[in-house]
């Protein structure tokens, strides 16, 4: 783990990245300390304005600080692709590695219910999910987290056959090692590295379809800070005031970049085979 | 290749029902009566009244035969009917798909067109400074957002150019130019995470396949560069990208879907919005299955392509 931090370090667009995603987090994070208004705050004198020292960024069509509001934004974005990420993540890869232990019927029907998911356009089925349970954040977090199950589970269960043939594993099977312990304790350290690329470059992903479905007015609801739902108002005043639409999206594309960036210097560093084939 | 197509089709049919089952619950998992949202505030909901949706939309029957009854009238065609208009969702859904593939298709091939230019071209710029730079790019236009993209060309337009046609869609039949003139800026924003995708892909598949052997022993016994280049290396480097090319038209959609909005573009991403804002859900339901009963044969041909450009996939 030191000699990967140790690689990464030479890695000039993954540090790149690297920093962006701890700046948008820390941003998320410090919001309430950060923030020069409050989130909801409005000055009807003071709406349609241009960044100023007031105003860093300026206002929107409420006088509300756009600042302040993309600072809460990130937090929705992040809070929601977190809990997405976390919930695919986990049971994704729960169920990659219960098929590849059983093999056999709960292999098949695992599988077979992956790919079914893997059906659907993301986006689509992200849609179909909140028509089911409303929209909302929360809801949202549930519909990306779905999406994103079956990649998951099929990067758990291919690495997962590979290391489940080494003598090890047998010589831990034959020592009478429970089915849990040895996918946890053997299994799962040999597969995570590609598990962890994955998860942040689906976290860049996941803020982008947030964005998407709260931008359609699926997702996170009003007056919750979200930086899709704010490009969406925006819109209705561009010709007034442009600066909402381009500080939201920008903040969108940043919060995005800054996983995928680094989740490439990741993929660079642990799969020395694509090192060169990708830069 | 012919067990592979079959298998690949017997797979097809396991996914298609899969699909078919989970599309079918959406109607029934929604919490409270589904009939009585459905009926909405505009009318007095009478028993009678709910009743009668009930019985037009089989919910009286036990669950199994409900989806059976639905299976086989989905599969004659047969999507329910609009709660609004009354009107069949096959026609609704029939009157929108043209404007969807449209876009999606004219993004696709945008993308295609531009990124292999690019590709082929950025390959020769190995381990110069525009390497990094490249990447970066590269990575930056897969997360630029289409809608924000979307969003902004139309302030600069309606500003510098505001006689051009930005919004809104004519079919091409009516007016070529006034379609084609609407199709610009939405096709740009939407194929420029692909063109990102497809550059990149195309350039380090390019530079792998430069450094193998074979075109050195072709360089060697003295091919022209120009057929060693087109003739032999870029037919090999094109693999890798025929399975980017299907993993990035599900994410086209998805950025077409939302891109109607944002040039309020009447096909099936404003259809199905607009379905799920009315609740008017036996559309939304056609609008999902039509969209991926679609996207499921797309994969299919990507996957039969491949297997046609690649000999070394595994048939058995």
């Amino acid at each position: 783990m030191r000699d990967l931090g140790r690689r990464l370090l030479r890695n000039h667009i993954g540090v790149a990245g690297f920093v962006l995603c701890i700046i948008v987090t820390f941003a998320a994070a410090l919001a309430p300390l950060l923030a020069t208004h409050g989130p909801r705050e409005q000055q009807v004198v003071a709406r349609f304005q241009g960044p100023s020292t007031a105003h860093l960024l300026g206002t929107d069509n409420f006088g509300r600080d756009l600042y302040t509001r993309i600072l809460y934004g990130f937090r929705t974005s992040l809070a929601v692709a977190f809990a997405a990420v976390g919930f695919a993540a986990v049971l994704g890869v729960t169920a990659g590695l219960a098929a590849a232990f059983y093999g056999g019927v709960v292999d098949r029907v695992l599988m077979r219910m992956m790919d079914v998911l893997l059906a659907f356009p993301i986006i689509l089925l992200a849609i179909a999910v909140l028509a089911v349970l409303g929209p909302g954040s929360g809801n949202t977090a549930l519909a990306i987290g779905i999406v994103y199950l079956p990649m998951f589970a099929r990067l758990a269960r291919g690495p997962a056959l590979t290391v489940l043939s080494w003598e090890y594993v047998s010589a831990a099977r034959a020592l009478g090692a429970s089915g849990v312990r040895i996918m946890t304790r053997h299994v799962l350290p040999n597969i995570l590295a590609p598990l962890l690329v994955q998860l942040t470059l689906s976290l860049s992903t996941a803020i982008l379809v947030e964005a998407s479905l709260s931008f359609l007015g699926l997702g996170t609801q009003p007056p919750t800070p979200s930086l899709g739902l704010m490009l969406s108002e925006s819109r209705d005043f561009m010709l007034l005031s442009p600066w909402a639409s381009i500080f939201s999206g920008l903040a969108i594309l940043l919060a995005s970049l800054g996983f995928n960036l680094f989740g490439d210097g990741l993929r660079d560093i642990v799969d020395p085979a694509l090192r060169g084939a990708a830069d | 290749m012919t067990t592979y197509v079959v298998r690949r089709l017997l797979d097809l049919v396991f996914v298609l029902f899969g699909v078919s089952v989970l599309i079918f619950m959406m109607l029934r998992a929604i919490p409270g009566d589904a009939v009585a949202i459905m009926l909405g505030a505009n009318v007095d909901i009478t028993p009678e009244r709910v009743d009668a949706l009930r019985r037009q939309l089989g919910l009286h029957l036990p669950i199994h035969e409900q989806y059976l009854r639905w299976l086989t009238d989905v599969l004659r065609g047969d999507l329910g009917r609009s709660v609004w208009t009354g009107r069949p969702v096959a026609d609704e859904i029939l009157g929108r798909l043209p404007v969807t593939l449209q876009l999606s298709g004219m993004a696709l091939v945008t993308a295609i067109a531009v990124s292999f230019p690019l590709g082929m071209a950025a390959a020769r710029t190995r381990g110069t400074r525009a390497d990094a730079w490249m990447r970066v790019s590269s990575i930056v236009g897969l997360t630029l957002p289409p809608f924000w993209v979307g969003v902004l060309m139309l302030y600069v337009f309606s500003i510098y150019l505001p006689t051009w046609p930005s919004i809104g869609y004519v079919p091409f039949g009516d007016d070529p130019l006034g379609n084609l003139a609407r199709m610009v800026l939405p096709v740009i924003a939407v194929s420029l995470p692909m063109i990102a995708a497809l550059t990149r892909i195309l350039r380090s598949s390019l530079l792998d396949v430069l450094s193998l052997d074979y075109i050195r022993t072709g360089r060697a016994k003295g091919l022209a560069p120009r057929s060693l280049f087109y003739k032999h290396a870029l037919r090999n480097a094109l693999i890798p990208v025929v399975t980017v090319i299907g993993v990035q038209a599900g994410h086209l959609l998805s950025g077409v879907i939302v891109i109607e909005q944002v040039f309020a573009i009447p096909g099936l991403g404003r259809l199905v919005i607009g379905a799920i804002n009315e609740r008017n859900y036996p559309l939304a339901q056609g609008v999902i299955l039509t969209a991926t009963v679609v996207f499921v044969f797309i994969n299919l041909l990507v996957d039969l392509a491949y297997a046609w450009i690649d000999p070394r996939v595994e048939y058995g």
